[in-house]
């Protein structure tokens, strides 16, 4: 369990991170979700005991990480941003070196290695120097890196940063894999990636909280969550016409489309497909808006209360 | 301890995965053997000893050892790897005795290369082999020490020049205090026990010293003290400023 009290971080008067305070169990995926500078670094540097918080407290598994750094460091997987290695080490000496630094007992270490280098698919760079590698390559080091000890606590920062979809996909899927049991966070300005993977989202800018909430939650407060859209042969015309229905709140044309926002009642879907075939309008696409995690974002980083 | 050798470990794979091994061992030797026939006249004096050898160490060491040392923690902020470093469950205390032993057992083996030196003299006649051995001891000693100051130098910044310039003028300043042209600034004025601390604080005395053959627990101490002194600044400096 990670237990965070009124963390914060300054340098200087700049604030990185401000008065943060959120418990994590077993099972969590959390995604931090912030623009550039937003403190979600800073945050992941303390919980794993790189950086002393300026006040509050961190907490991993009831052991304070910067009274006992060491003891709490043993639960966790880091994956720090950029994937940092030693470049001139070869894939196998880097994890030996990994290992043996996690304090995996000796008659196991070659066991755990040869496991992690089969695991994230690195068998065939095996005795090339990292530095030699693809970013995608060298992103698996350290993913497998962070994994080696099998640790409780997954904190990794952007982890998929860099890579092509596949290559995204690929590392989705491991960290699904790997999410049973296990308390696993995740930073990333990637919106696609937070809905993929984390079953609960914190959004952060500025050092502060802003929202901590399930990805469904998140979606749920957009705007255009139950809208409905269509593509219609004249829309200014029936644009007007479907605003007399009592279900929609609004509608808003943009590049053809048209966008009807409800009122919050149910059924504007049924109401809008009844009216088109009443009308006998040329419909030529339509669909009914889960919410737009974007506009979300965007409506709460930027200060404003989300609709 | 297992932390400690696991850290001089991966440094010393380092070391040889890079030109950075061998190039310094072959200029070690080709160096210390030009000072020692060239300036050192081995072959001229007619003595069958390896003082013209020894006497140009400290020289050497001003140059090379920063060349060794500047990149231990540099290279580890330029890269990040010393955040990747300090979240593992090793100690900052952990982690500068490995690199710091990794670094001094380097010269030692720079060192070992040189016994072709030895050989040679034994073979030309018959030296005073106590003697050279507490020389060897002394001057790996005396590494330790530009090594530790080296090593703290390079943690304060993640310039590996910057780093390498450092380290340099400090080792110069302990190098020289025991001579006339540092102690000048001081005669006259500051009190003889000012000036005796000032003049302890040199290299090249307690090198002297242990090159003489006699092995005087003072000198073992002086060298001890001042690694341990260098390399809790080191633990200090990196504790108080890991990140940037």
């Amino acid at each position: 369990m990670i237990e965070v009290k009124s963390l914060c971080k300054s340098y200087g008067i700049f604030k990185a991170v401000d008065d943060l305070s959120f418990t994590v169990e077993a099972g969590q995926v959390l995604g931090f979700l912030g623009p550039n500078g937003a403190g979600k670094s800073t945050t992941m540097k303390m919980l794993t005991g790189f950086l002393t918080p300026t006040s509050g407290a961190a907490l991993i598994n009831g052991i304070d990480v910067a009274e006992n750094s060491v003891a709490a460091r043993k639960n966790i997987g880091y994956l720090p941003e950029g994937a940092p290695s030693y470049g001139e080490m070869t894939v196998q000496q880097f994890m030996l070196f990994i290992a043996r630094a996690r304090l995996i007992n000796k008659s196991d270490v070659a066991d755990s290695v040869d496991r992690v280098i089969e695991k994230l698919n690195l068998l065939e760079v095996k005795h090339q120097a990292i530095e030699t590698l693809s970013k995608g390559f060298k992103r698996r080091v350290g993913l497998a890196q962070a994994i080696i000890h099998d640790p409780q606590i997954l904190i990794l920062d952007e982890p998929t940063d860099g890579l092509d979809p596949n290559q995204k996909r690929e590392v989705r899927g491991l960290i699904r894999d790997m999410a049973k049991d296990k308390i696993i966070i995740i930073s990333t300005h990637i919106l696609e990636e937070v809905a993929a993977l984390c079953n609960r989202v914190m959004i952060i800018a500025n050092g502060k909280m802003l929202a901590d909430d399930t990805p469904q939650g998140l979606i749920d407060r957009s705007r255009y969550h139950n809208a409905v859209s269509l593509v219609v042969e004249a829309p200014e015309k029936v644009a007007s016409a479907l605003s007399e229905l009592p279900q929609v709140a609004g509608a808003e044309l943009r590049e053809g489309e048209l966008t009807l926002f409800p009122t919050g009642d149910a059924g504007l879907f049924e109401a809008v497909t009844a009216a088109i075939t009443e009308n006998q309008w040329q419909v030529s696409a339509l669909r009914l808006e889960a919410g737009r995690l974007d506009e979300v974002f965007h409506t709460i980083t930027r200060g404003e209360a989300p609709a | 301890m297992n932390s400690t050798i696991n850290v001089m470990r991966r440094e010393l794979t380092g070391y040889f995965a890079t030109p950075v091994a061998y190039v310094f061992l072959v200029i070690f030797l080709v160096m210390t053997g030009i000072f020692a026939f060239y300036l050192g006249n081995f072959y001229e004096r007619g003595y069958a000893d390896l003082d013209p050898f020894f006497r140009f160490h400290p020289w050497l060491y001003l140059f090379l050892v920063p060349a060794i040392s500047m990149r231990l923690w540099a290279e580890e902020r330029r890269s990040g790897t010393i955040e990747l470093l300090f979240t593992l469950p090793i100690t900052t205390i952990q982690a500068v005795l490995g690199k710091f032993f990794a670094a001094w057992l380097f010269i030692g083996m720079a060192l070992v290369l040189t016994l072709p030196m030895w050989i040679t003299v034994n073979y030309l006649g018959a030296p005073d082999n106590g003697v050279i051995l507490a020389a060897y001891l002394g001057s790996w000693l005396m590494a330790g020490g530009f090594l530790a100051i080296g090593s703290c130098m390079s943690a304060t910044t993640s310039n590996q020049v910057v780093a390498f310039i450092l380290s340099i003028v400090v080792c110069f300043m302990f190098l020289l205090s025991g001579l006339p042209m540092v102690m000048n600034l001081f005669n006259g004025w500051a009190p003889q026990i000012i000036l005796d601390g000032i003049a302890s604080l040199s290299f090249l005395k307690h090198f002297a010293d242990i090159s003489k053959g006699v092995i005087d627990l003072r000198d073992l101490v002086y060298f001890g003290l001042v690694i341990g002194f260098w390399l809790l600044a080191n633990v200090l400096i990196l504790d108080m400023k890991k990140a940037d």
